[in-house]
């Protein structure tokens, strides 16, 4: 699994494409919401949260479509099935892989988006990123499985973020209301939070034991 | 499939026919009017039955998917696209009488409570589901991709549900004997007729999906013989 793992970060880590692009295009929606809504109106925890959790599901979503198409281009995917791997190492594996990048886009569009919303960054310094963390977690588990399902149809583009976006729906409520009470200091331990790790929890085993009937040739 | 014939084609239609008869009629003029809301309730009696019926086409949808995901056999398949499509008829069903009932009791046509929340989101489901297969292509591999998603949106449902629910909530419950003897009869009448009316038309489509099989694989064959 590590191997595998190894292999996608070093293709990314040679090109810089999917971390590159999917800074810059989170930066942009960002700068979106703000000329949308105007500075003044984007304040309070509430829909600084909602808009950060917009913004990195749609970014999320632009990495999800290039997850598996290296490998859908070039046919290497057959390859990859025919070496002894069990189907759901190598759904954890590529999961492991999106978690990292969004994780790395994150960790710098997160504060910055916070800054540009002039949002008070200090009291969730230590929460945010683990809010995040899960968030991601669970946003990938079922987005892997789906963009290996999107990538072999006709319509990928469309075709994810259709499958993807209202199975999403427990998940964007839940990790909104999470980071909104990180960002006002409030408890965030709470009845969401565990929504959030039920979510993580459910999605990645579904994945790991699903994924051999959708890799199947 | 073939055994269920006989009843299907011969009994099916005429117990739909005689149900959603005496359920209009129930509706319209036997039941009273509630005392509150007056005659706009009486929506009530096609909402909650279609809603039911919402529920049951995903749980048919996800069994089906798990029993084609775990046997491979053809009819599986096709069930599940049959209660796919149908399920979806009825989700639109239960927002358009949903909306129709709120716009005079509550003032508005739409409002974000937990079970709208929910069954919005579930139409979504399926409209995605039934996308995935119209969109993917004639592969063989569709069947499986469309099981995946329909085993993985079943799975969402308790999530949803929790969530929605402690999200926000002003939907009116039916407390334990809060229906009237009359209301619960036209209620149950119109359950059976909804019912009957869920399972023909699954059969209908059963019957049209596995025909249209049949003459894919006879015009496959009759090019191999040219």
């Amino acid at each position: 699994m590590l191997a595998l793992l190894w292999k996608d970060l070093l293709l990314e880590f040679r090109t810089k494409e999917r971390i590159s692009s999917l800074f810059v295009l989170s930066f942009l929606i960002v700068l979106v919401f703000v000329f949308a809504l105007s500075p003044e109106q984007i304040q309070g925890p509430a829909i600084e949260a909602a808009l950060l959790w917009v913004t990195l599901v749609f970014a999320g979503m632009l990495s999800l479509q290039r997850a598996f198409l290296i490998e859908q281009e070039r046919g290497c995917f057959s390859g990859l099935l025919l070496t002894p791997i069990e189907p759901g190492t190598l759904f954890l594996a590529k999961m492991l892989g999106n978690v990292l990048f969004l994780l790395l886009v994150e960790l710098i569009v997160a504060p910055l988006s916070l800054a540009l919303f002039s949002a008070p960054l200090l009291p969730s310094l230590f929460m945010l990123p683990v809010v995040l963390l899960l968030g991601t977690v669970g946003f990938s588990a079922l987005g892997t499985l789906f963009a290996a399902i999107a990538v072999r149809t006709r319509a990928r583009e469309v075709l994810l973020p259709v499958m993807l976006l209202p199975l999403l729906v427990p998940l964007l409520i839940a990790a909104v209301k999470v980071t909104s009470a990180v960002l006002t200091g409030e408890e965030w331990y709470g009845v969401w939070f565990r929504v959030l790790v039920a979510f993580d929890i459910i999605f990645v085993v579904t994945g790991w034991l699903i994924f051999s009937q959708v890799v199947q040739e | 499939m073939k055994r269920f014939a006989p009843f299907a084609d011969g009994v099916l239609p005429w117990l739909t026919l005689t149900t959603m008869i005496a359920a209009l009629v129930m509706v319209f003029l036997y039941v009273p009017n509630e005392r509150v809301q007056g005659v706009v309730q009486r929506i009530f009696y096609f909402h909650l039955p279609a809603a039911w019926n919402t529920f049951l086409g995903f749980f048919i949808v996800a069994g089906a998917s798990a029993s084609y995901l775990w046997q491979g056999n053809r009819f599986s398949d096709l069930l599940a696209q049959a209660a796919a499509e149908i399920g979806m008829v009825f989700c639109t069903i239960v927002l358009i009488t949903g909306s129709i009932w709120a716009r005079p009791i509550w003032g508005v046509w739409w409002t974000w409570d937990p079970r709208l929340t929910m069954v919005v989101v579930l139409w979504a489901i399926y409209a995605a589901y039934l996308l995935l297969r119209h969109l993917a292509g004639d592969t063989e591999q569709i069947a499986r991709y469309a099981a995946v998603l329909g085993i993985v949106g079943v799975l969402d449902i308790p999530l949803l549900h929790i969530s929605v629910r402690l999200w926000r909530g002003i939907h009116p419950k039916i407390e334990r004997g809060g229906l009237a003897p009359e209301m619960m009869w036209t209620l149950l009448m119109c359950t059976a007729a909804f019912l009957c009316l869920f399972t023909w038309l699954l059969w209908l489509r059963l019957r049209n999906l596995s025909l249209r099989e049949e003459i894919v694989t006879l015009r496959r064959q009759a090019v191999a013989m040219m």
